[in-house]
């Protein structure tokens, strides 16, 4: 499942070359060349693969916590939707009286006969609280459910079952009128982020590369994280918790960090996903979206920083692509998915990658 | 008459003989119905039903008024027509105007045509070779209804509706039309109502009745009347009297209504109230505790199988609600089955037949599950968690294929539907009482399967050692397949029972799977026992919080409840001792 | 070690679990720099007495005094561990996707903390640490070997490594030699009279001979009571002793 110490260098080129790629070459593309060109990406392809690796900062955590650590979390849809309500709120502010009611508070606001802005959505306004909000509210809901969870030693698929009945308790929650979140429409229309339109090309291009860049970042601090000795106990957790707290460490408290390190990127992923998507309602941090989250992960290969990347990229495009050109295919895709990974591909692409780097290996040497 | 009294002799006799004239000319104005010689009006009804369409909104209102009178259940239904504006006159090919009932309109190479039926009776009016006669919308001239007597209409609708519901053969019908002559307070109806009682012999019928009665009496001019009214409805306890009870008291701001001028009615009204109330809280709980204990049942039932694959094979199996949908669609094929090719008669039986039927699908499915799939993965509960929920997503889609995206109608036998009033404001669906009826049997028979028989006794071999089993001669993967079939044929019968009280559709199973493993992780795993005590526990608490909370957020708070309890019990009610699942 | 007294004294402890009793009233206690075994039928509550002291079972009643901290029998494990007492299991417990070398560093005697681990660097001296124990246990030419794919042996040594380098006052080991060749068992009977040098050691074993190479005193434990204590040549000449292992009449 791991990749041997000697093979480091070379995976360090390849992960340089292609975030070089993606940060400098994608969007080059976009601008030079001409539209009728091969080589052309369009606005819709660029904000699409915007969209894929925002979830990849999503799979990276959830890669921490299921694939180094062996909690799986069922429950990851919740923060996500935490980061991206968030950037929703203050996007929804930011629409001042070019919202239909022409209002100062939210269209949805004014159809449920709310006359003044509640007091927790006052500070999102702000787009320093925002960005800060985006990571901790959901960290700070995780540092909760996980203290709880994790003391009392609910692990296993007992936490699987906890966390997803976590996620549809949040997806019955905000589906409620009265929380003022915009009920099951959730919040749309959004106008302008920092004064930028979001329609505009550029905007596109911009929210692109800052998604790029969060990637580029998350990356780096998972694997630093991995790397340092902490890492080496979430992994010890995953073989065998039991010798660890005999030898001394608190598993809860590595748990808890972990849990909540991850919710703090599907936050970070949310609060991306909800300006280049242009809309966030409950539906996408339900039950279904939450286990969706994992499979992107298995399918890369987990255990593998990349493979979480990979995966979140690849299942995605396999969705567009699917429910745009074979809509009643998409289930079939997915449940099979969910099979295959378990049955016929445990260690997802990445262990085929590696097996076959093996044959070619034997074949050749 | 004070016309014929200042006119002169001569005038009035003047007067008759024009009127004489007249007469075969009103006659001849009088629209004819047009009717079905096998089954046509007695004269008067076909004379008021032509009246309808008269041009003087006095004679309309009288027609309307006599027809209601009658008491013929087919002149409500032509009332009613009249009142959606399905009246219509129709120019027949004899040239002659009907008045002709017009049903939905249609169209056909690009115009509205509508099919037509005899007012008296609704039977189609045929062409010559047999077929019903359509004609265009432009043929037909509708009979419009006076804004003014649109009133009218409904209320004679009602009360003759009402007149006749209450000599139905149905208590349950008699009951609700006895209600509603009480909700209306029309003195008119006293004469109905008293004329009925001493005939009623279904008590809640008969209760019914005589509150009607009494809410009628509650505006007599008497008060001694007025008092005797207000205190028989005290001793009746029905809560559907506060309302009435409650404007003798405080009087209605809305509809200008003063309080009971009279002392001793108040008083009389007040009591009653205190009374009514008294019960309706001990009414109240027990129908809470009901509710709770049926929720409860639906819950046990689901929670069954899956605490035994899970308990004993340790497989966590999320596909068990689409197992339970399995089931409910297998119950609305042999309904569809039932209607297709048997007899009308023979409807009543299908559920009967749907049990099992959905029983050996369900687990005829896991069977296939089992041996496919499950059986590379023991002891890695985590994988069947993700295996099985893509299966489950698999069969959704294939069911949404088959069947379409919208939910299915399964509908009661006549034998589930309605309930038993037990106590005055506690009603006991019959559907209900069968889904507990039939969880109660389930728990008996699976704890009685398992603990008593032979196979029982090797499927608890094998969860305890697979290895020691097998060299005992068990057939162990004979033992996993049974077991898990057994719990999926459970979910199958789980679904038959969802399919009474809730919508079958492809979602069906992903709205109950979470909250059947919470019964599982809170009951703990591997001890029926635990099951129970989860269901009963979450179910009841449910029924208990929701009227606080409301639904949702009683589920929210049921949620933070498991889990501040798991931080009390983290195996559950009655954890499984052992090294089972815990070193894992 | 200049220390006096006992290490560990149990108390009256009484361990039962859902009305079987597994420790009845047990009193027992252990010098500093002691090397002792304990032996007993199978159900003697043998494992349940470590599980005790390291914290995996809470007792029913009793007390566990360690050294001459109080009562430990309310501690959880990882605070015990931090005290000072190591445990080893009777099936090998290590990490199996880790190195040979890794799973010795993260048991090291050091800040656990989850902060310690994600910024402090290992010292020279732990590595010098990790050097040291892993020539004891002669795991010193694989370092770098994933230790899933260790033998069932070395397996067992890695975990002793483990809890010398944890660098414990009182090992616990249970039942180390089980199910392994005599060349391995003589090898590990060296191991323990090495790390029984520096601190002090309880070991569970049912191998006698193993017992009688290595020891100088025993104890007989019997469901849940300590029978008797004393040499190996003692305990073996103990009526009741041969009475329990032997059958009765």
């Amino acid at each position: 499942m791991f990749v041997s110490h000697q093979k480091k260098k070379g995976e360090w080129l390849v992960l340089t070359v292609i975030a070089f790629g993606l940060l400098v070459v994608v969007p080059l593309l976009n601008l030079v060349p001409g539209e009728e060109s091969f080589l052309y990406l369009s606005d819709f392809q660029i904000n699409l693969l915007g969209k894929y690796l925002a979830f990849a900062i999503l799979a990276l955590g959830i890669d921490l916590i299921w694939g180094y650590t062996g909690i799986l979390s069922l429950g990851h849809g919740v923060f996500f939707g935490l980061g991206a309500y968030c950037m929703g709120m203050h996007l929804m502010l930011q629409i001042g009286d070019r919202s239909v009611y022409g209002s100062a508070i939210p269209d949805f606001m004014v159809w449920n006969r709310v006359t003044e802005l509640p007091l927790f959505w006052k500070p999102f306004s702000s787009f320093l609280f925002m960005s800060g909000a985006v990571i901790f509210v959901p960290m700070l809901v995780a540092a909760l459910f996980g203290f709880f969870a994790f003391r009392s030693r609910i692990r296993g698929v007992y936490f699987a079952i906890i966390t997803q009945a976590f996620a549809l308790s949040a997806w019955l929650l905000f589906n409620r009128n009265e929380l003022n979140l915009g009920g099951t429409n959730g919040l749309t229309d959004f106008k302008t982020l920092l004064g930028f339109e979001l329609a505009d090309p550029n905007t596109v291009r911009g929210l692109y590369i800052v998604t790029v860049i969060a990637l580029i970042g998350a990356y780096l601090f998972c694997w630093w994280m991995v790397r340092s000795r902490l890492g080496k106990v979430l992994v010890a957790i995953r073989d065998h918790e039991n010798r660890l707290r005999y030898s001394g460490y608190s598993p809860a408290a590595f748990k808890t960090m972990v849990f909540v390190i991850s919710a703090g990127l599907a936050g970070l992923a949310g609060a991306l996903y909800v300006p280049q998507v242009g809309i966030i309602t409950p539906s996408q941090m339900g039950v279904l979206p939450s286990i969706e989250m994992v499979v992107w992960v298995a399918v890369g290969g987990r255990g593998a920083l990349y493979g979480a990347v990979i995966g979140a990229v690849g299942v995605n495009w396999a969705r567009s692509f699917l429910t745009t050109n074979y809509p009643d295919v998409w289930l079939y895709f997915l449940g099979g998915l969910f099979m295959a990974v378990v049955l016929l591909f445990p260690n997802g692409i990445v262990g085929l990658v590696q097996q076959a780097q093996r044959w070619i290996g034997r074949r050749f040497s | 008459m004070v016309g014929v009294r200042t006119v002169g002799f001569r005038t009035f006799f003047t007067l008759c003989v024009m009127l004489i004239a007249l007469f075969p000319l009103a006659g001849f104005a009088q629209i004819p119905v047009h009717t079905d010689p096998n089954n046509p009006p007695p004269p008067s009804i076909h004379s008021n039903i032509s009246d309808l369409a008269s041009d003087d909104l006095a004679v309309q209102k009288d027609a309307i008024i006599a027809l209601a009178k009658t008491g013929d259940p087919q002149a409500l239904s032509i009332l009613e027509e009249y009142r959606i504006g399905s009246l219509y006159v129709w120019t027949r090919p004899d040239s002659q105007r009907v008045l002709v009932i017009g049903g939905d309109e249609t169209t056909q190479d690009g115009e509205a045509i509508i099919p037509l039926f005899t007012p008296y009776g609704r039977t189609d009016i045929l062409q010559e070779d047999g077929s019903t006669l359509y004609v265009s919308v432009d043929e037909v001239e509708e009979v419009r209804v006076n804004r003014r007597l649109r009133r009218v209409v409904k209320k004679q609708i009602d009360s003759l509706g009402n007149q006749i519901n209450l000599a139905d053969p149905s208590s349950n019908v008699r009951r609700a039309a006895a209600m509603d002559f009480g909700l209306r307070g029309d003195p008119a109806a006293l004469p109905l109502l008293e004329e009925r009682l001493p005939i009623e012999q279904n008590t809640w019928a008969h209760m019914a009745i005589e509150s009607a009665i009494n809410l009628i009496n509650l505006e007599d001019e008497n008060p001694a009347v007025r008092v005797a009214a207000a205190t028989r409805l005290g001793e009746l306890r029905g809560e559907d009297a506060v309302p009435a009870l409650l404007q003798i008291l405080d009087g209605s701001e809305d509809d200008g209504i003063e309080p009971d001028s009279d002392e001793n009615v108040r008083v009389a009204a007040a009591a009653a109230i205190k009374r009514i109330e008294g019960w309706a809280f001990y009414a109240r709980t027990a129908q809470t505790i009901f509710r709770g204990l049926s929720l409860s049942s639906i819950l046990l039932l689901m929670a069954l199988g899956l605490a035994i694959v899970f308990g004993l094979m340790g497989v966590i199996n999320m596909a068990h609600g689409e197992l339970m949908m399995i089931g409910a669609y297998s119950t609305f094929v042999v309904q569809q089955l039932f209607l297709a090719y048997f007899p009308t008669s023979a409807f009543d039986y299908y559920f009967i037949v749907a049990l099992p039927v959905a029983f050996l699908v369900a687990g005829g499915f896991g069977l296939v599950i089992e041996r496919g799939v499950i059986r590379f993965l023991y002891g890695r509960p985590l994988e069947t968690l993700l295996v099985t929920w893509g299966l489950g997503l698999i069969l959704q889609q294939a069911v949404r294929q088959t069947f379409g995206a919208a939910n299915v109608s399964v509908s009661a036998p006549s034998w589930l539907s309605g309930g038993v009033q037990i106590l005055v404001g506690v009603f006991i669906p019959y559907n209900r009482l069968f889904i507990i009826g039939l969880t109660i049997v389930c728990v008996i028979a699976t704890y009685l399967f398992l603990f008593r028989t032979n196979t029982g006794l090797k499927i608890r071999a094998v969860t305890q050692n697979r290895g020691m089993s097998a060299c005992l001669g068990i057939r162990t993967g004979r033992i996993d397949a049974m077991t898990f079939a057994l719990g999926a044929g459970i979910a199958g019968l789980a679904g038959a029972a969802l399919s009474q009280v809730g919508n079958v559709g492809p979602d069906l199973g992903q709205n109950y799977i979470v909250d059947s493993f919470m019964v599982v992780v809170t009951g703990g795993v591997g001890k029926l026992s635990g099951t129970v005590a989860a269901a009963l526990g979450i179910g009841g608490l449910n029924k208990f919080l929701e009227p606080m909370f409301g639904a949702v957020y009683g589920k929210v708070l049921i949620l933070g409840m498991v889990i501040l309890f798991l931080q009390w019990r983290p195996s559950g009610f009655f954890p499984a001792k052992g090294r089972g699942l815990e070193t894992s | 070690m200049t220390e006096h007294g006992s290490i560990i004294y149990v108390e009256d402890l009484t361990v039962s679990f859902d009305g079987f009793v597994a420790l009845n009233k047990l009193n027992f206690f252990m010098d500093y720099g002691e090397l002792r075994f304990v032996i007993g039928p199978n159900g003697a509550g043998k494992t349940t007495l470590l599980d005790v002291i390291c914290g995996k079972v809470k007792p029913t009643k009793g007390r566990v005094i360690f050294g001459r901290d109080s009562d430990i029998s309310t501690y959880r494990e990882h605070e015990i561990a931090h005290l000072g007492i190591g445990r080893k299991f009777q099936t090998p417990s290590i990490y199996l996707h880790h190195t040979v070398r890794e799973n010795i560093e993260l048991s090291l005697k050091q800040d656990k903390s989850v902060w310690a681990t994600l910024f402090r660097r290992l010292s020279s001296e732990s590595e010098d640490r990790i050097e040291a124990v892993l020539d004891m246990i002669g795991l010193a030419e694989k370092p770098h070997q994933i230790a899933g794919s260790l033998s069932h042996g070395e397996k067992q040594w890695l975990e002793i490594g483990m809890v010398m380098a944890q660098e414990a006052k009182l090992l616990l080991i249970d039942e180390p030699v089980a199910g392994m060749t005599d060349h391995e068992t003589e090898k590990t009977g060296i191991l323990l009279q090495t790390i029984a040098k520096e601190r002090s050691v309880l070991v569970i074993e049912h191998d006698m001979e193993f017992v009688r190479q290595i020891s100088n005193k025993v104890s007989v434990l019997h469901e849940g009571q300590l029978l008797c204590e004393g040499s190996v040549d003692e305990v073996q000449n103990n009526e009741e002793v041969m009475e329990i292992y032997l059958g009765r009449g």
